[in-house]
């Protein structure tokens, strides 16, 4: 390929190449780099999330840093929507995760006033493992049975906290701890999403996640291999709650408020719409389907009581245009970048 | 029978609703030989395959495994005693290539604890497991994704991977079905050379032929209950065999 020099006096002719080409050895995971134009076509992909999150958290104003405290909060729950998806669990239940996390990080904070330092990363352990609790009966159910469960616990919780008057009841907890400043809170949630997409999307590609995706395309054939499923998918369940119970407890010490509106159907359905649309499978099409919905729901503020149409037209407009999801669209386009070379005589 | 049987089966009784599949059924293996097993369509054969791995649990009766009950005992729990299965119906990792769908046996708990650990390459064990199976070394049908291989490779991937468990037991549920006369030609051999290396084998088929020249001994169902038991001959010979099984055809 880069021999073009010496060839330089023979006639020249040119033809198309993937830039992919050099780089793919037949490996997945074996890489032959020779120049620093491979190395950036290979790492560009993974450094854009990276800088594009820390420029933004820089350029933008006070108003959209919180819209992005928002958006990253629902990129994460479209991210341990996916992982569950592609343990062959389909949730319609995120807001169980994000809740319990809420109420968890809230109650700690009012009840023994512990700083938000403490009871994030105790609301994401004890939320991840109370939410696998929850589901872990039903764990058996496969398909639309498991998911008309998820669908319905969060909304028994809501009216479990109404009719009991716990936790608040129907005023919620107020004057909860703050994070010290809004860099803190940027940095914190930039931090956990980066960590999540390349932590959990190596995990995916192990071994481990193998498994998940093998019980998700055939569970009686990986039982057949001696594997216990139901403790798999307790894993994957735990590992999904935990997120979503993450971002409850940080929106939580956000808001300084945990209320019932943490269990609404927005931070169910929200996600499976990142994730359809970003493209599911891949935890990034998930967190960048995020990026989408959530600042484009901002900028139809706008517009009122038409917002939600013109956001239902999107989401329709693009589901049918691209219906493998946005990610998988450009991952697509991205190898099959051409280049010219010349032919070698 | 000199040795203690490998595998016993007593009284098992299973019904769905009303129907009576399995009705009483006793029999047993030892160990090294190959068990045929033929019944007429709907007799209790993929019933009692189901019976064993521990997909179904029985509604009465016993089956140990080498002295131990175990009965009701979930499928992952049976695997990992050495009793591996195939499916009838093929059951591959469609998402997955044909290779990475040997990942799933190799990565399970009974393979790691025979090898004492993981392999270092596993790709490199699927992909032998599999070339011994007839997927060619040299072409690239085994980097292709299961969902688009014709269903003699699904077949071979599917006994593949009962190999890969490195069991004691194999059940083979109707392994040569839907496969040409030459694919099945094909796999024979890889058959008795399982038996040469003293697994046991189980095999529930349709194909009475090729069936008889590899079984030590055949067992006849019909309507969940066993009508006849013994070599080949003995057994195509028994009039109610011929009543029940030939004459239904």
């Amino acid at each position: 390929m880069r021999n073009a020099e010496s060839n330089s006096k023979s006639f020249k002719k040119r033809r198309k190449e993937r830039i992919d080409r050099g780089i793919k050895a037949r490996s997945s995971d074996i890489f032959a780099l020779s120049s620093w134009r491979e190395m950036l076509y290979l790492t560009a992909p993974r450094l854009i999330p990276i800088v594009g999150l820390l420029v933004l958290s820089v350029v933008l104003s006070h108003y959209w840093q919180r819209v992005l405290l928002s958006v990253s909060v629902f990129a994460l729950l479209a991210i341990s929507w996916d992982i569950l998806a592609q343990s062959g669990m389909v949730s319609l239940g995120q807001a169980l995760f994000f809740g319990t996390g809420a109420y968890l990080a809230g109650n700690m904070n009012h009840y023994f006033g512990w700083s938000p330092y403490i009871t994030i990363p105790l609301a994401t352990i004890f939320g991840g493992l109370l939410s696998t609790l929850f589901l872990l009966p039903v764990l058996r159910l496969r398909g639309i049975y498991f998911s008309m469960v998820t669908l319905v616990l969060p909304l028994m919780l809501v009216r479990i906290i109404e009719a009991t008057r716990i936790f608040g009841g129907t005023e919620g907890l107020s004057g909860l701890g703050a994070l010290p400043n809004r860099w803190v809170e940027v940095y914190l949630i930039i931090a956990a999403l980066l960590a999540s997409l390349f932590g959990f999307r190596r995990l995916m590609n192990s071994d481990f996640g193998l498994v998940l995706k093998a019980i998700n395309d055939n569970d009686r054939s990986v039982m057949n291999a001696g594997i216990n499923i139901y403790w798999f998918k307790t894993q994957a369940l735990f590992i999904a709650a935990a997120i979503g119970a993450f971002a409850g407890a940080f929106m939580t010490h956000v808001y300084m408020f945990v209320g019932m509106p943490v269990f609404a159907l927005d931070y169910s359905i929200l996600p499976i719409a990142a994730a359809v649309v970003g493209g599911m499978g891949t935890l990034a099409g998930s967190m960048l389907g995020a990026f989408i919905l959530v600042p484009l729901s901002e900028l139809l503020r706008g517009l009122g009581g038409l917002r939600i149409v013109f956001y239902g037209l999107f989401l329709v407009v693009f589901t049918v245009a691209i219906p493998e999801g946005i990610f998988h669209y450009i991952q697509r386009k991205y190898h099959q970048f051409e280049r010219w070379v010349e032919v070698e005589r | 029978m000199s040795s203690s049987p490998l595998l016993e089966v007593a009284e098992l009784r299973k019904n769905f609703g009303g129907v009576q599949a399995i009705d009483d059924l006793n029999f047993e293996i030892i160990e090294g030989e190959l068990l045929g097993v033929i019944g007429p369509n709907g007799s209790g054969k993929t019933t009692a395959v189901n019976l064993i791995s521990g997909f179904v649990k029985p509604t009465e009766g016993n089956i140990s495994y080498r002295g131990k009950n175990i009965t009701g005992w979930p499928p992952y729990k049976i695997v990992r005693l050495g009793i591996a299965r195939t499916f009838q119906m093929v059951k591959p990792f469609y998402q997955l290539p044909a290779y990475k769908n040997m990942i799933i046996p190799l990565y399970s708990p009974r393979v790691k604890k025979i090898v004492g650990g993981k392999y270092g390459d596993r790709d490199a064990v699927a992909l032998d497991l599999l070339e011994e199976v007839g997927f060619e070394r040299d072409s690239f049908v085994a980097y292709k994704v299961a969902s688009v291989l014709p269903q003699g490779y699904l077949k071979r991937l599917e006994l593949a991977k009962a190999i890969a468990l490195q069991p004691d037991l194999i059940i083979l549920d109707e392994l040569f079905s839907g496969l040409s006369l030459a694919e099945v030609a094909s796999i024979v051999p890889i058959i008795e050379k399982l038996r040469q290396q003293g697994k046991t084998i189980i095999m529930i088929e349709h194909r009475l032929k090729e069936l008889f020249r590899i079984a030590d001994r055949v067992i006849v169902l019909n309507y969940g209950q066993k009508i006849a038991d013994g070599s080949a001959t003995e057994v195509m010979e028994n009039p109610e065999v011929k009543n029940a099984y030939l004459g239904s055809e």
